[in-house]
């Protein structure tokens, strides 16, 4: 084979694999855009769904997902971007935060986790959005995969108020906490726990500036 | 093409080269996944769908890819489907992506259906293609079912739990005593490496039984493939 031959077959297909690659390419992007809006429409649907869980509708009379402050991310929250915290009020009388926060010790990652608390520092609901724990063994810190559907794991934080005095309790019973654990899947029970201890001693703390400031400004 | 070419390719892939207990190819996700049957078919039903869909446009394509870059051009394939479905799924079947979504970007992984592309769908019709990715799926599936209730019983004493999430109004079943404490080593992946090693040990005897009765001196067992 002559030198211009290597070339010429060289080009060719280099051509057929830039063209394979637009063409692909191009499939992708618009599968993207075409299924965008629904997606992010299913995705907000979504979000409103997990507050009830956390949070009865019947709690608060405020248009919740409205009545909101910017977060810049924050260390005892786990969380690397911006986020928001929902103000539920009453009457015009605060009653709970709803915030996000982050577990980043999950045993497969991150989990992400919906906390609501009372403006008395109480948990009313926690709740799993997103995990990719082992399906079958550290997945029952999403209660839609708990096999104890009559106590399910996550709910054992409800009502339970984090006290900077008790800080050493907030933790799971193998390390000589006060919460359950599932055995053999201890590592995302940790991670979720003390997550929400971190997360709620935030809180706690910065309670007066979260129910305060005026919807729509930054802490 | 007659009927017996699409006989002789779905026997190949629901026993004689099943992708699980013959070519061993696409553990990963088997391990993975095979906690407990809803998982396990969950996940299979995903891989028919990709496997199908890959093939097919493979072998629709085969005569445009260049023979040297063709492993590219596959992978590209593949992995611009697979994101392709996920988000028509998202979009469209949301209650069933809810499911199977994290499943669906888990196959891309699957060498199994590089495997497929690669030794079937490069050099056969897109029928033909579509047929055998099909068949090996359906045969992933049967081993994946078997695989899964094997261990979610030993494991967990239950079957089929997290059913209503595919099919709501339906329960999975509790069939050990609600006391029993589980047996961890099933769910964990060493119990699938075990009872997967089982499996295979039965369709050989199975294979060996059905060559002794036929009076055939029995093969030696075929090394398979290993591969993750």
């Amino acid at each position: 084979m002559t030198g211009r031959s290597i070339t010429v077959v060289s080009l060719r297909t280099g051509i057929v694999l830039v063209t394979f690659t637009v063409i692909f390419t191009a499939l992708m992007a618009l599968a993207h855009r075409a299924t965008k809006d629904v997606i992010d429409a299913s995705a907000e649907e979504e979000k409103m769904k997990l507050v009830n869980e956390v949070l009865p509708a019947a709690e608060y009379d405020n248009a919740l997902l409205a009545d909101h402050i910017g977060l810049p991310p924050v260390e005892p929250l786990g969380l690397d971007e911006p986020s928001q915290v929902f103000r539920a009020r009453r009457n015009g009388k605060p009653v709970a935060l709803v915030f996000e926060a982050v577990a980043p010790d999950g045993y497969s990652g991150r989990i992400r986790l919906l906390i609501a608390m009372r403006a008395s520092g109480e948990v009313v609901g926690v709740r799993v959005s997103q995990h990719k724990e082992t399906p079958g063994l550290g997945d029952y810190i999403d209660i839609r995969k708990d096999r104890n559907k009559a106590r399910p794991w996550i709910t054992q934080f409800d009502g339970a108020r984090y006290d900077e005095s008790e800080r050493a309790k907030w933790r799971v019973k193998k390390d000589g906490g006060r919460f359950d654990q599932v055995t053999g899947a201890t590592i995302s029970a940790r991670a979720v726990t003390n997550a929400v201890g971190r997360a709620l001693a935030f809180a706690a703390e910065n309670r007066e500036k979260l129910f305060g400031l005026p919807s729509g400004s930054k802490l | 093409m007659d009927m017996s070419v699409y006989r002789e390719i779905t026997h190949n892939g629901i026993w004689k080269q099943n992708t699980g207990l013959v070519q061993i190819l696409g553990l990963c996700p088997i391990l993975a996944i095979s906690t407990n049957v809803v998982n396990a078919v969950s996940l299979g039903l995903a891989t028919i769908l990709v496997m199908a869909i890959s093939n097919l446009a493979v072998a629709a394509l085969r005569n445009f890819i260049p023979y040297e870059i063709r492993i590219p051009i596959f992978i590209l394939i593949i992995a611009a489907l697979v994101t392709v479905i996920d988000l028509l799924f998202n979009a469209y079947l949301h209650s069933l992506y809810l499911v199977l979504g994290i499943f669906i970007p888990l196959i891309v992984t699957n060498c199994i259906v590089l495997a497929r592309v690669e030794a079937f769908a490069a050099k056969n019709g897109a029928v033909a293609s579509t047929v055998d990715g099909i068949a090996m799926g359906v045969g992933l599936v049967l081993v994946l079912a078997v695989l899964g209730a094997m261990r979610e019983l030993i494991g967990s004493g239950t079957l089929f739990a997290g059913i209503e999430m595919v099919i709501p109004g339906l329960e999975g079943l509790q069939i050990l005593p609600a006391g029993y404490p589980g047996f961890l080593l099933a769910i964990l992946p060493p119990g699938a490496f075990i009872l997967l090693g089982c499996l295979i040990a039965g369709k050989n005897w199975l294979d060996a039984r059905k060559a002794r009765r036929a009076k055939v001196p029995s093969a030696p067992p075929v090394a398979a493939p290993a591969q993750a």
